[in-house]
């Protein structure tokens, strides 16, 4: 792969410009004290060069359409071009978001409200939501404001298990509630012994994510669920997790009350830059009232009970609904539900192939991620300094794979977290297991060669001290 | 094997406390910072605040991970290691000599709940 690293201040020569505007009719009409008395800073370029600095920028890209993306937590499953198409449609794209008079729109909102509805058990969702954390956030007001509306000040208080992401606690705590943290058992779930005395009447509700954070199937949620509610509280059900249940078991029959979901992981829209997000909330039928006003109206409030505030502008992010709604129709009710079979079948592929190589703390059957603790072999028996998942994961970068999730969860020191998705086949998942097990054949018998990986990526290993500790956040033209 | 400094008190938490008449000064381990990784920031309160012990006042934050600072006892804040906010390196360099605030302390019965070199030391093996 060919070095680029120019920002495209970098390419600008004073003159060269790619376009040419009409002359000025309206500048007369501008105040003096208001027009501007220098030109702006901004890189003067050809066409060819705007072209050739993006394309080449693009190419030191790495997604889930250039190869194997394993990251744990994230389902970087492969986004459907089925989707870009029905988006890009001229009657989508050219929207205006101030138009209300929007049948189609109202169709698309109102046939996802009941597609993410079927298939949670919840009652209605708001798509208000642009993220997964904006989803929790949006999804804890509800609970607050559910206590607050019955008159139930004391609960200040949210659960969240030590295993889980480390948005349930952020979100929680942005919303006002104290955190209390609830410990796993040997066998990687939650521990119903330590969370009974955690129960009482400061409690607002728990948190939990299901399959856990170690792709392990929380199996006493039922009893969870009973003990919390029994103590007054709610349950939040985090969807980040929710592919590999897809079609087959329902957050709302498990006893949760509120949940989001990340159309960006389940729904297979992008993700990051490609993205914008999408984490669409969704509630039992006796919270349905709480839910933000939507421009449908689609659950009026009940007088004197107050809803949730507006969490963003109009419709949400259209755009990735209307994707997620393609990938929900493309699949049909019968097919969704081996988006999860196959996604476990990988992760227990996987998980059962490498676990000569690697450490594997909690070997039961995983659902669609499982979790390493390191290398069982990491080559400091040979007076060398041992290779570390860090090591492993630049490693991989060598071979053309983007690498896996590392150092989460905080369960185990050396964390190595694996997620394939359902659309990655067995040559794929094949050529991955070869890759890991020559990894940790080189580890064994020289550690060195991981610990200076990558070595075929176009930068080694940034200084991430020295960015965070002094980050250098704009570009600035020392001759300005 | 991380260093454990004699006639210091240590908690659970992993911060240390050296006490000087009624002033507690407080930094945090070196099994800490070396868990840690390099130290990127260190996040602390202001002088004047008001700490609880158990409750946490400030937090580390590394390439690796962000962690909490907790009290291991109750006061007024009287002093903040300035030095810390230029410098979090110096943490990783020393963490017993470059301390992270001096509390005058509420109540001095709270340092009975804390360990000494001795307990810390096995509590780290």
């Amino acid at each position: 792969m060919k070095y680029y690293d120019k920002l495209i201040f970098e390419l600008s020569r004073e003159g060269r410009t790619g376009y040419s505007l009409p002359k000025a009719s309206a500048s007369a009409a501008i105040p003096a004290e208001l027009s501007r008395e220098s030109a702006l800073p901004l890189p003067e370029v050809s066409e060819v060069d705007v072209v050739r600095h993006y394309t080449n920028l693009s190419q030191m890209n790495f997604g889930v359409d250039t190869g194997f993306y394993p990251l744990g937590s994230c389902t970087m499953k492969y986004n459907p071009k089925i989707n870009e198409e029905i988006a890009n449609m001229p009657a989508f794209a050219g929207l205006h978001p101030l138009d209300d008079q929007l049948p189609g729109v109202d169709m698309v909102y109102d046939e996802m409200d009941k597609a993410l509805a079927a298939i949670t058990g919840m009652k209605h969702f708001t798509f208000k939501p642009c993220a997964g954390a904006h989803g929790e956030l949006t999804g804890l007001m509800i609970m607050k404001q559910y206590h607050q509306n019955r008159g139930d000040l004391a609960r200040t208080k949210v659960i969240v298990p030590d295993s889980a992401h480390g948005t349930n606690p952020a979100s929680a705590a942005v919303c006002g509630f104290d955190i209390v943290e609830v410990k796993s058992n040997a066998a990687g779930l939650v521990d119903v012994e330590d969370l009974k005395p955690l129960l009482g009447p400061e409690i607002a509700g728990i948190m939990m994510t299901n399959p856990n954070t170690l792709g392990l199937f929380e199996k006493d949620i039922k009893e969870i669920a009973a003990l919390v509610h029994e103590c007054g509280g709610l349950l939040y059900y985090d969807g980040a997790n929710m592919n590999p249940l897809l079609g087959m078991v329902r957050p709302g029959d498990m006893g949760f009350d509120i949940m989001h979901l990340n159309l960006h992981k389940t729904f297979s829209t992008p993700h990051g830059g490609g993205g914008p997000g999408s984490g669409p909330v969704g509630v039992c039928e006796r919270l349905a009232h709480l839910l933000p006003a939507d421009i449908q109206n689609r659950v009026p409030a009940i007088p004197g009970e107050e809803k949730v505030g507006s969490v963003s502008g109009f419709h949400g992010n259209f755009g990735i609904i209307l994707r997620a709604y393609t990938y929900i129709l493309m699949l049909g009710r019968e097919n969704v539900k081996m988006a999860g079979k196959l996604a476990t079948l990988g992760a227990n592929y996987i998980k059962e192939s490498l676990k000569d190589a690697y450490k594997l703390p909690i070997p039961t059957v995983c659902k669609h991620e499982f979790v390493f603790d390191g290398l069982i072999d990491d080559g400091s028996a040979t007076g060398k300094h041992g290779a570390t998942t860090l090591d492993v994961a630049k490693r991989l970068l060598d071979f053309g794979f983007h690498a896996p999730t590392i150092y989460f969860p905080l369960l185990f020191h050396q964390a190595l977290m694996i997620e394939p998705t359902e659309t990655e086949s067995k040559e794929t998942l094949d050529e991955f297991i070869d890759v890991m097990h020559k990894i940790a054949a080189e580890a064994a018998q020289d550690p060195d060669i991981l610990h200076s990986a990558p070595h075929n990526a176009p930068i080694s290993r940034p200084d991430e001290t020295t960015a965070a500790r002094k980050p250098i956040l704009k570009y600035q033209d020392e001759t300005l | 094997m991380s260093k454990v400094i004699e006639g210091l008190l240590y908690s659970e938490s992993h911060e240390w406390v050296k006490v000087e008449g009624n002033i507690a000064v407080i930094g945090v381990s070196d099994f800490a910072q070396s868990e840690m990784g390099d130290i990127t920031y260190v996040d602390m309160p202001d002088v004047d605040d008001e700490v609880t012990k158990g409750e946490d006042f400030g937090a580390l934050e590394s390439v690796k991970a962000s962690s909490e600072l907790y009290s291991p006892v109750s006061g007024t804040v009287v002093e903040v290691n300035e030095e810390l906010e230029d410098a979090p390196e110096k943490v990783n360099e020393d963490a017993y000599e470059n301390w992270i605030i001096k509390v005058e302390m509420s109540d001095e019965t709270e340092l009975e709940g804390l360990m000494d070199a001795a307990a810390y030391a096995e509590m780290t093996k």
